[in-house]
Parts: C-alpha cells; structure tokens; sequence
C-alpha cells in the first residue's frame, strides 16, 4: 500500500500532498515537514530509499523520493511494494505529467495542484496502484478535460 | 467611497480562481497568513452565494489552502453539495475536495450515501469513476456496508475502466466491512483471469494486498497465481504474485519447492532489475521455509547470495541498498553465506550514504562470531571517531552495544576488553546513550562476578575522572555513567583498592551539579564506600585516625547535599549525616562500630529479569476477579478490595525478594525462621512461589556461595594501567588464542595417538576456524537473570488488537468449495441491513451451508457484539493485571504494616454514600498511585493535596454558603490567596452577595458520563497548562478504565508520560461508580499563548453493569481560552505605575454596554473568570493586573458610568491582549 505522496520543492514548500489515510491538518504539515527535513540533508548521488520517517505507521514503512530539479516526488510505502517498482512509478508519473503539461515545471504544478491530483487519480487509487501504463492514462485524462470543456461550452 | 471599494472586492471575488489566489499567497509573502485568512473570508461568501459554479470555484480553492495546511472541515457540507452537481467538472472538484478532508468522523458523510449510489450507476463512466476515486479515500463502515452491492456490481460492468476501480476500492470495502468479503471474493477471484490486464493486475493487487495479512486463507490460490507467473509478460503483476508467494511459502512448503525453478529461470532472464530482486527476496523466504526440511538448495543459496553480491558491487545506490536489505535476511538462516562476504560489508560500513551505512550496520549484528567480535567492533570504534552528526555516531554506538550484548552476550570471550569498550565509549561527546552504556556496565559488572574487580578500578577511574565527562554538563546525556560507576563502586566496594580516594571523589562539591538522581546513588554509595573504609581500618590502632578522619569527611561534605533541591538527594543525605555523626561519637569512645556499619549493606542484589514481575503466573485455582471477602454493599470499594488482596500478597514476596540483609541473627535461628516461613508459604494457596534460583538461594544458605564462581584465567593480567585501551586487549587475545590453538593441538596429538581413527574425526569437526575453538578468557559463567517459576514463556500482548486485518481473517475455502455449486439466491447478495426481519430461517437443515456462509445480518451482528465483548473482558482483566501489579509495586516499596490497615480503612463503605464521602475514597488510590496522568504538584510542601477533595466537596455541596463557595474557588484558582486579598482589604466590601461563579465548563456529556473542566496556566512551568477535569458518571452503571486522549496540536501537546507514544490516551487513574465524580489534571504544555485555540480528543471508558460491559466514547473539544494562560498575581500600586510609565506596554480599549451590575461584582467577575487582581479602586474606577504564564504584563483600568464600562488595557503582547479583552466581553454578554 501506499500511504501518502507528496510533492514539495526544494524549500520545503508542498506542491502536491495525497494522504491515503486520515491525518489532521496539522500533522500532515508536520509530515510534510518533516519528510522534506529527511529528504532534503541528503546527497544527490546516494540511495533513493529512507527509513525512519516516525510519523506515518513507523518502521514498516519506506520513504522512496526522487529529486527532479527543484521539485522532490515523494511516496512514503509499506513493505508490499517493490521498492524498485515505486521508483518506476514516480518516472511514470513524472513523465505522464510531462506530456500533459508540455514540458512540466514546477510553476504548473504550483497552478494547476488539481489537474495534478487529477492524474494521480487516474494512477493511484486509495494507496493502490490503478495503472502503470502511461498511454492508457493519458487517454482517460485527456477524455475527462474534453469533458470539461464540453461543459463550458454548454 | 466605502460602498465602492466593497463592490470592488465582490467583482474581484467572482473572478478569483485558484490561479488567483496561488498568485495571491505568492505575492503576499510576508503577511500570507493574514491574506490568507480574508481569502477564507471570501470564499465563505462564495459559498453562501447560490450558484454552483462559484461554489465549486470556492471549494476548489479550499482544498489547496487545505494542503496549505488549514482547516476546511467546516465545509464540509459545502463540498457535498459541489460533489451532488450533475455537471462532471463541478462533480469532480466536489469529490477531489471530499477525498482530501472527509474521514470517518466527518459527520455529513452520511448525506452521501444516496448521491454516490447515483454516481456509481451513471451512464457516464467517468462520473463512476471519479466516485469510485473519492469512495476509496473516505469510506466509512457505513458506506462500505450500504454500497457494497453497488460496487460488487461495477466489478462487472462493460468497461474495464470501472473494472479495475471496482476491484481495488473493494479492499477498502472489505477493510470497513469485512462481512463482505465472502459474497465478494468468488467475483474478485473471477477478475484474476479478466481479459484486460488493469483489471486483472488489480485483482492481484487486492489479493495480494488481503493474502500478506492472513496469507493461509488464500492457499488454495496458489496454483491459479501459479499460471499467472508463468504466462503473465506484465512486471507489476509479476513483483506483486512474487511477494505473493514470497508470503504464502512459509505456510506450504511444497509450493516452495515447486516455486525455486520458475524463479531461478527468471532471475536468470529477466532484465528488469526490479523483478530480479523480488525474485531473489522470494526464493530467499522459500530456502528459509526449507531450511529445515531439504539439504540440497546450496546452489539456490549460492545463486541469490551471488546476485545479491552484484547488486552490492553496482554503482546503483538503489541496489546497493536493497543488496544490502535482502542479505540480511538471508542472514537469519545462511549465516555462513553471507559471512564470506564479510569484506564486501565492512566497505559498506564507510559508504556515504546514510542509509546504506545503517544497512551494513544492521547485518554486522548477524556476523559477529567469538571469533571476530574484538576486530569487528575495533572497526565500528573506529567509525564512530570519525563520523561526524551525533544521529549515526549514536546509531554505531547503540549497534555497538547490540552487537556486544546479544545473545546474552554469547560472543563476549573478555569482559574486560568489553569493559574498556564502554569506558572508550563513554568519552563520547554529545551521546544522547549515556542510561544505555550505564546499563550495560550496571549489567555486566552484577551478572559476570569474575570482573567485578576490574570493574571497580575503572569505574573508580571514571568517578575520579568525573570532571571529563561533566565538562559541558546536562547538554549530554553521558553523566548517566556516573549514576553507574557510582553505583558500582558502593556496591562492590570490597573489590576497591583505595575506597578512601573514590570516597573523596564522590564527595566533591562539583557533584551538586550532576542531576538529583544520580547525586541520589553517589550519596547512598558514599555510605557504603564508608563502610568499606571502616572495615578496613577498624582495629589496627594507627588505622583508627584513618576511620576517624573518613567520618569527619563526610560530616563536612554532607551537608552540601542536604541542602539539594531534590528531596531524595536531601533525604538521603541527612540521614546518612545524622548516622556517621553518631558514629562519629561512638569512634571518640573508641567503640569498634565497623561490623555494624557494615551490616546496613549486607547481602548480595540479584538480577531480576525485567519481565519477572509481568510472567508472575497466576496460580492455579486462583481467580483474581473473584471477591475473597463478600463485597461491601458500596460498589465503589470493589477496586479497593482487590488492591488490599494484592498488596497482601505482595507484602510477602517481598519478604522473600529482598535479600536477607540481618545479620544480628545467627545461622541457627534464620533456619528455624526458614522452615516455618516454608511451611507457612506450603500453606498459604496464594503464595506465589519462588523461583528455581530464588529457592535454591535458601537451600544453599545464606551466602553468596550459589553464583557460581568463575574462575579467571591469569593469563590475561587483570590490572591496564591507567585507562585501559581495548585495542590492548585485541592483541592480548590474539596471543592467548594462538597459545590456546597450541595447546590444544599437543592435546589433540596426543589423543589422536591413543585414539587414532576418532581423533581424526573429531579434528575436522572442529578445524582450525571453527567457533568452539575459541575458549574465552574467563570461563564466564554469566548470572541469569531471576524469573518466576513457571513463567509464561511467550508474549501474546505484543499483537495489536485494534489490527482492521484481523477481521479479515476469513476462511475462503469453504466459500471456494461452495463456489463450484450455483450460488444461492442468498449468497449472491451481500448481507445488508434492513429493517424489516429477514425472512426467517428456512429449515436449518436443508439449507445448512447457506446460512453457514451468510449468516443473518442480525444475527451475525449479534454474534460478533458478544464476540467483541469477550474478546473486551479479558482485556480489562489484562488490564486489571497489570493495573494491580503496578499498584502492587507501589505497595511493595512501602512499608509493610501500615498499608493493611490503611486499605482496610478506605475499604470499609460509607454508609450513606454522601458525595464527599463517596469522592475521598475514590480518590485515594490516585494519591497513592502517582500516575503520571495526574499531575502530582511539584513541591510536596505545598498542602495542596487537599485540594481536589475541597473543590469536590464545593462543586457538590451546592448549599454551602456562597461567600465560603467563593473563597474556596478562589484558592483553587491559585491565586496563593493574595489575589483576592487585594479584591477584598483593597476596596470591595461584601455589599450584596456574590452570584455563584465556577470556572469549570461543561466540556462534554452523554447520557453516562459528563465532564467539566477548569484551564490554569502553571505557576511553576511558564510552558504549561494544567486542565483540570472533573468526571461525573451520570448513568446506575460502574464507568472504568477511562482513557483520555487528546489530538495534538502543534502549539499544544498533552504531557505523556516518557515512553508513551505521541497518540496514546492517558489512563484516568480512577474509575467511577455511579453517581460519583471525580477529579483528574492534565497537563498541557503550550508553545505560544497569543491565540485560543482548540484540541479535539475523545474519552474512552467502559461502562460496566452487572452482567455486561461496553465500550463507549465521548468527544470533546478542549478550548484553550487567552485567558487560560493568565495568573492571578498580585502586583503593588507603585510597581503598577511604574510598569505603565516604561512605554513598554501597547494599549487598545473595550466598551461594554447595556451591564448592569454592581461595580464590585463586574471586578469580582473579571478577577474570578480572567484571573485578574485589582491593584487600586476609587469610586467606580478600579486598576487591575494579572501576568500571562509567559510572563506577559497585562493592565487593565476599568471605568464604569451608566450602565457603560469601558476598559483601557495595556499589555506587551498586543495579540493577547485583544484576545483576552474578547474573552472579557464574551463573559459580560452571556450574564
């Protein structure tokens, strides 16, 4: 299971935070705080895998991060995903979010957090992966924005 | 002008999107708060406006301030009417919205339920799938219960887009609803071979994610996964069956080994690193299944071991890291494997990366072998000079000592060596470790006796050295040490070469500023070290100067430590001064006092285990929940009773626990005593009996005779000068293993000159390299520690009750059985609660397995409440245990006569039950239990103990005097009396009565239990709060093991007691009969106090009758008002202008109109409800002050004039202060 995702860039400012269990507001600022203190002290060139973050379920459970320029991805899993396997999602993730956004950054992210959670959904599904196909959920996103804007027309 | 700038914000608020106000807080970013907050004000006018679009506009801009971290909750209805638009993109920021901040106690969820059957049966498929996406965020028991046939159905619908979503959201169901699994699971079992992969990938997902839980119900599945690992091409689908079967093989050993050659042909052909390693991880658990069973699967070993090595050799963090992960699971089993790779490990240890340096730490543990340990932890000695951050310097420290220790330290050949160690360790600056190397040398220096005169030395270096380690006292932990050397010392002070020297150290006046405990161990040490002296010099007339001149040492030194704060420091001092002066006296008449003095610390401690207590097993035939006396009418008592019954036999263990320290009696009369204790404890059927080694203590004698004497091997010399170096030792060892390698191959020669034919054998048993080679350098016999006979060899306590998956323990088989007949009508369906009785029972008989599989819903509920009721009892009766125990320890440290008495006392019912009565006894047990809930005043003087009973008694005795009532309340308002002095010798006269006041709130109630509170600041901690809480139980029920819990906030924090984790409730230390209230304290500690502010927390309690128990709740909010943190001071006329005059203070000012009330009644309600003094009253004019916790000055001149107060107030804190005037004007509205 996945327990959380979070997006923050390199000052610590969350960018995207899905929680799949319930926290108050002010825990969850405090995991985001203290998933990027973690997160942020460590070397470019090191692993890709954190124990220790206290407050989500404790030790069974693994911070696994990717830092792409100023953003860090961050899924914080249980003991039944492959850690390599995760690794491949956030790419996929990242790489889906490329396309939808035409060359992401981090300034999209900042605009349009709900276009963001809008694909995560489409990948994610209460903390268990929904697909990994990156095509597959381009073309549901896309169907759902046509939608959209079908409506606005009317 | 005005009109049109608010126009202006309306037009502007239309338009603002969330593009806008993520522009906003950008732009804002040195008062984003205060942007933020008139946005939120915003958007609550957005969302009073009637177009949906705005709304959803509004919401979708609060779910981003929610990931800002603000609390939206209070849209929540809001957000369910954006989620129920018809149109899809309002419905999906709806739903977005309610999947970020809905949970199970988000009261409008229920309104949903009807809105997301709609949606779940839309034509739109993505209408569906946006609910379905929301769903698994936010499903409580109850929409799992009503919509599980909704979703059940979508697991088939046309599209596999809402496939897939059905098959994962269903785990979700299952976990809030478990009854469902069974009608669900043949369908999801259908999914695993669904045409379109995302489906079937979910299916596993879900599968899998239930199988890891209870992995012996899913079996059965094995040969189906079977066929999916060997035809499926997906990776996702592959890793998860993988794991899958990586959890089901420890269960079915011949799908192990049908699993080791697809897996190995994999490992071989995959290129996908990821799969490889699950691969490797799988066929790691199934050679750890086989262990025992199959000999031949070393190539297996080989091949994983092999593999794993590659990854640990790549450049790859990542897989150097999960190498590492998966070797030393390996570990457990294949030692020997992974040993050999004991290089490639040790240069792990020097990676740059964090995690993969704690890694290899972690798989050190499993290599260290008799043989390498010195090497090993030579290394790791090594690291921890040069790693620089005290977090992994900590980590080696504490792997150190694991290492060391394990196994009862096993690997340990010279305890000396590991003696040196610690005190190497102990140079260590900054350690937070200091109590864990202090346990290990307390550990060490009591259980292995040989080295206790080695020990002695050191720790008499360390005390001698003590400045070293107290240089940058507190800001480390390491002082601890002390607390152990000290100890050390005293006790085995006859192995001290120069007691008097460490005598001296012990007393130096730098001491004082260790902490109370340990100055506490280093004074009661000191007594015994004296002992030691006077023994030594007692007799030998030139000697008696020496004695003489000991006792006059610590007559001078003494006092410094009678004068400690801490009371047990104090205690202890002054009554080992008053001891030796007497001593003293009897050396001037030159009365020979040494064996007397001696005798005080007669006997040898023993090592009990920590579990000792705790594996006490009940005898047989003892109840402990049944009455020994018929109960007293009065109900409340019951706990009483049992506590005096426990004490009791308590009180006798103890007896047999403490070692015997008298010595006056001789040998012939303590056997006499012996035999009439056994045949009294023969006797006695509650006697809990003694240990094997306990009992062997007084068979054997008195003495110390039966630890078994170690004998010490003199070739290693006992004495290092000066701080001992461990390397030393390392080479010492090497020298004596090769002496012993000599030795033992004469011996060997020679026998196998008698023997021939064996010798040979034997010789390659153990070759050259082998463990047992290696003979340590004392023939260390280690102490075990003490437990009770018959103890409980496991633990059940460690599972988790509260665990969601046990409910999912299922068993599928029967159901997969059935599943091969056309399903009954009724198993089709899930079981759904209706309201009308469910069609009775056909005929039991012919319809068996049916009812079997789905039972009524009603009946099944029944079941399952009774179920959980047991299941709820023996916990209690757990709890009542363990609640006893620890009373028990309590009593145990007491003194043995008095307690009967006093249990007996409070046991006996009063009679009439009066509400004061009623309140003392219940009371007393938290006075003698200081739990840690209660907060014990700090400073015992105080005679504030009385306290709680007062205002008790106030609260209920509503016909007391009024006047009385209000000076009682005022006392407890800690207002050390002064405040209202200055309200009454200043200028108020009692004219008319006072209304009655109470500061306690109602702070919640249901139909059992009600609950009032008080808020203080704490005189003593400026950081504190202290909430006192007085629980009434309103119901004819008994309300017990109440647990009073609080969400943290991240300004507000319950005080725990150490070791209790930050979400754990607080055990109310009482329980309450009916009728009955009581009062318990919390304390809070509070960062800033410049805003109220609220903390949601719930108490848990059961409600007990006569036949039954249940588990009930109740929420509450905790309002910490500005006032809260104010104290009643008093302050004087002048030093109040003059605090005025320093400019210091910034002012703002309050009208309150339409109050008519007697001016000294509005003082008396500012001073009673805001904690206020008055400083000065002329007339209708008045100057009051009062201090917030943080030492805020607060200022307030009150006027009054026709029914119109104004107040002008001043404060250095000017957010407090508008706060507090609020607060003011809130208490003169609501009278």
């Amino acid at each position: 299971m996945i327990k959380a995702i979070l997006i923050f860039n390199n000052h610590g400012k969350p960018r995207l935070s899905k929680f799949y269990e319930h926290y108050s507001e002010d825990t969850e600022q405090q995991i985001i705080r203290e998933t990027f203190h973690l997160v942020s002290k460590r070397d470019e060139n090191v692993c890709n895998f954190l124990e220790g973050g206290m407050l989500i379920g404790g030790s069974e459970n693994k911070l696994i991060y990717r830092h792409y320029a100023t953003l860090y991805f961050v899924f914080c899993v249980d003991s039944s995903e492959s850690e390599l396997g995760i690794l491949d999602l956030i790419q996929v993730f990242v790489e889906t979010l490329d396309k939808c956004f035409e060359n992401v950054c981090e300034l999209d992210l900042i605009f349009h957090v709900d276009k963001v959670h809008n694909i995560l959904a489409e990948m994610v599904m209460g903390g268990m992966v929904l697909e990994t196909n990156m095509n597959e959920i381009i073309t549901q996103v896309d169907a759902q924005n046509k939608m959209e804007k079908s409506e606005v027309r009317l | 002008m005005a009109l049109k700038i608010v126009k202006g914000s309306i037009d502007r608020m239309f338009d603002k999107n969330l593009q806008d106000l993520v522009r906003g807080i950008r732009n804002h970013k040195e008062d984003e708060a205060k942007y933020i907050s008139t946005c939120i004000d915003e958007i609550k006018q957005e969302l009073k406006q009637d177009n949906i679009a705005v709304k959803a506009n509004a919401v979708c801009k609060l779910t981003y301030l929610q990931m800002l971290g603000y609390d939206v909750s209070w849209a929540a209805f809001n957000i369910v009417e954006v989620m129920s638009s018809s149109k899809f993109t309002y419905k999906r920021i709806g739903y977005l919205a309610a999947s970020q901040c809905f949970h199970e106690s988000t009261d409008v969820i229920m309104l949903t339920t009807n809105q997301i059957r709609k949606d779940l049966s839309s034509p739109n498929q993505y209408d569906t799938g946006v609910a379905l996406t929301g769903l698994s965020c936010f499903v409580t028991p109850d929409l799992a219960r009503d919509l599980a046939n909704d979703i059940m159905t979508l697991m088939s619908h046309t599209k596999p887009y809402i496939r897939k979503k059905a098959v994962l959201i269903m785990y979700k169901v299952f976990l809030k609803y478990p009854e469902s699994l069974r009608p669900a699971f043949p369908r999801l079992k259908e999914k695993l071979e669904d045409p379109d992969p995302g489906v079937q990938s979910a299916a596993v997902n879900v599968i899998c994610e239930l199988a890891r839980r209870n992995p012996k119900n899913y079996l059965s599945l094995a040969p189906l996964f079977f066929k999916l690992m060997t035809s499926s091409t997906n990776n996702w689908v592959l890793i998860k069956i993988i794991k899958l079967f990586g959890a089901l093989t420890p269960l079915e050993p011949r799908l192990g080994k049908k699993l080791i050659e697809p897996l190995t042909n994999l490992i071989h052909s995959t290129s996908a690193m990821s799969l490889l390693y699950e691969c490797v991880n799988t066929v790691i658990a199934v050679l750890i299944s086989l262990s025992s069973g199959m000999p031949n699967h070393s190539a297996s070993i080989q091949l994983c071991v092999q593999k794993l090595r590659i990854l640990i050799e790549d450049s790859d963090q990542n897989l150097k890291y999960l190498g590492l992960l998966a070797m030393s699971k390996i570990l457990k089993t294949h030692p020997k494997s992974v040993q050999s790779h004991k290089d490639l490990i040790l240069q792990c240890l020097d990676d740059k990366d964090e995690s993969i340096r704690l890694r290899a730490l972690d798989l050190l543990y499993g290599m260290v072998s008799k043989k390498n340990l010195m090497e090993i932890v030579k290394k790791l000695m090594l690291h921890v000079d040069k790693a620089e951050g005290t977090t992994y310097r900590d980590e080696l420290l504490t792997k150190i000592i694991d290492i060391c220790s394990q196994s009862n330290y096993q690997y340990i050949t010279n305890f000396e060596w590991y003696i040196s160690i610690l005190v190497e360790l102990t140079r260590l600056e900054g350690t937070r470790h200091g109590h864990l190397i202090a346990s290990q040398m307390l550990d060490v220096a009591i259980r292995v006796k040989a080295i206790r005169a080695f020990a002695v030395a050191q720790m008499a270096t360390l005390l001698d050295n003590a400045h070293l380690l107290t240089g940058n006292t507190q800001r480390n932990g390491i002082c601890e040490v002390l607390y152990a050397a000290a100890w050390i010392c005293g006790e085995f002070s006859e192995h001290l070469e120069e007691p008097m020297v460490t005598l001296e150290a012990m007393l130096r006046p730098k001491v004082a500023t260790l902490p109370g405990h340990i100055q506490a161990v280093y004074v009661q040490n000191a007594a015994k070290l004296f002992a030691t002296v006077l023994r030594g010099h007692e007799g030998v007339p030139a000697d008696s100067m020496v004695a003489q001149e000991t006792s006059q040492l610590l007559i001078d030194r003494l006092p410094l430590f009678v004068q400690s704060s801490n009371l047990e420091v104090q205690e202890r001092a002054s009554c080992i001064l008053q001891l030796v002066k007497y001593i003293q006296k009897l050396q001037q008449k030159d009365v020979e006092v040494a064996e007397e003095v001696t005798a005080l610390f007669a006997g040898e401690l023993n090592p009990v285990a920590p579990k000792a207590q705790k594996k006490v097993p009940v005898p047989e035939g003892l109840d402990l929940d049944v009455w020994i006396n018929e109960p007293p009418s009065g109900s409340e008592s019951e706990d009483e009773g049992r506590k005096s019954k426990g004490k009791a036999v308590f009180a006798k263990e103890e007896s047999r626990h403490t070692k015997p320290r008298y010595t006056e009696v001789d040998e012939k009369e303590l056997a006499k005593r012996r035999e009439v204790r056994k045949a009294e404890q023969a006797n006695n059927p509650f006697y809990i009996k003694a240990s094997p080694s306990s009992q062997k203590v007084y068979q054997d004698g008195v003495g110390v005779e039966h630890i078994p004497v170690v004998q010490i091997d003199l070739s290693v010399p006992l004495k290092v000068p000066g701080m001992p170096m461990s390397d030393q030792y390392v080479k010492l060892e090497e020298e004596r293993r090769e002496r012993n390698k000599a030795d033992k191959k004469k011996k060997k020669d020679k026998k196998k000159r008698e023997k021939g034919e064996k010798g040979r054998r034997r010789r390659g048993d153990s070759g050259p390299e082998s463990e047992e080679d290696i003979t340590p350098a004392h023939m260390v016999d280690i102490v075990t520690e003490e437990m009770p006979e018959n103890a409980l060899p496991s633990d059940d306590d460690d599972k988790d009750p509260n665990d969601p998956h046990k409910a999912l323990n299922i068993d599928l088989d029967n159901l997969l059985a059935a599943s091969r007949r056309p399903l009954a009508d009724s198993e089709k369906k899930l079981p759904v609660r209706s309201h009308r009785p469910d069609e009775v029972l056909k005929s039991p008989m012919e319809d068996r397995q049916v009812v079997e599989v789905v039972p009524e819903p009603k009946k099944k509920t029944g079941k399952e409440k009774k179920e959980k009721k047991d299941r709820k009892k023996s916990k209690e009766k757990k709890k009542k245990h363990k609640q006893e125990e620890e009373e028990d320890l309590m009593g145990a440290g007491s003194e043995e006569p008095v307690q009967p008495e006093e249990t007996k006392e409070v046991a006996a019912p009063p009679p009439a039950s009066t509400p004061e009565a009623a309140a003392a006894p219940a009371s007393t047990p938290r006075t003698a239990s200081g739990m840690a809930a209660v907060a014990p005043d700090s400073e015992p003087e105080e005679a504030k103990d009385t306290e709680p009973e007062e205002t008790k008694s106030s609260t209920h005795k509503k016909k007391k005097q009024k006047k009385e009532k209000k000076k009682k309340k005022h006392h407890h308002n800690h207002s050390d009396g002064a405040g209202d002095e200055s309200v009454q010798n200043g200028t108020v006269e009692e004219e008319e009565p006072l209304p009655p006041m109470s500061n306690y709130a109602l702070l919640a109630e249901n139909s059992y239990i009600k609950m009032v509170c008080d808020i203080q600041g704490n005189l003593q901690d400026g950081s504190q709060v202290v909430v006192s809480v007085i629980f009434e139980n309103k119901c004819d029920s008994f309300i017990k093991s109440m647990e009073f819990n609080v969400l943290d906030s991240l300004n507000s924090k319950l005080q725990r007691p150490d070791g209790a984790g930050p979400h754990d409730g607080l055990i109310v230390p009482f329980q309450l009969p009916p009728g009955i209230s009581n009062e318990a304290r919390f304390i809070f500690s509070v960062q800033n106090i410049v805003m109220p502010q609220k903390l949601k927390g719930t108490l848990t309690f059961i409600v007990k009758t006569d036949d039954s128990s249940t588990h009930e709740k109740l929420d509450f909010k905790l309002h910490f008002t500005c006032t809260s943190y104010l104290i009643t001071t008093p302050c004087y006329s002048d030093a109040y202008s003059k605090l005025l005059e320093s400019g210091d203070l910034k002012g703002c000012s309050l009208k309150l109109e339409g109050v008519n009330q007697p001016f000294h009644h509005l003082l008396a309600r500012i001073c009673f409800h805001h904690h206020f003094s008055v400083v000065e009253r002329i007339d209708s004019c008045a100057s009051m002050y009062s201090r917030s916790i943080q030492g805020h000055h607060m200022c307030l001149l009150v006027k009054t004039a026709d029914q119109t107060v104004s107040i002008d107030a001043k404060c250095d804190e000017p957010g407090l202060l508008g706060n507090v005037l609020d607060e003011i004007k809130l208490t003169f509205s609501q009278c």
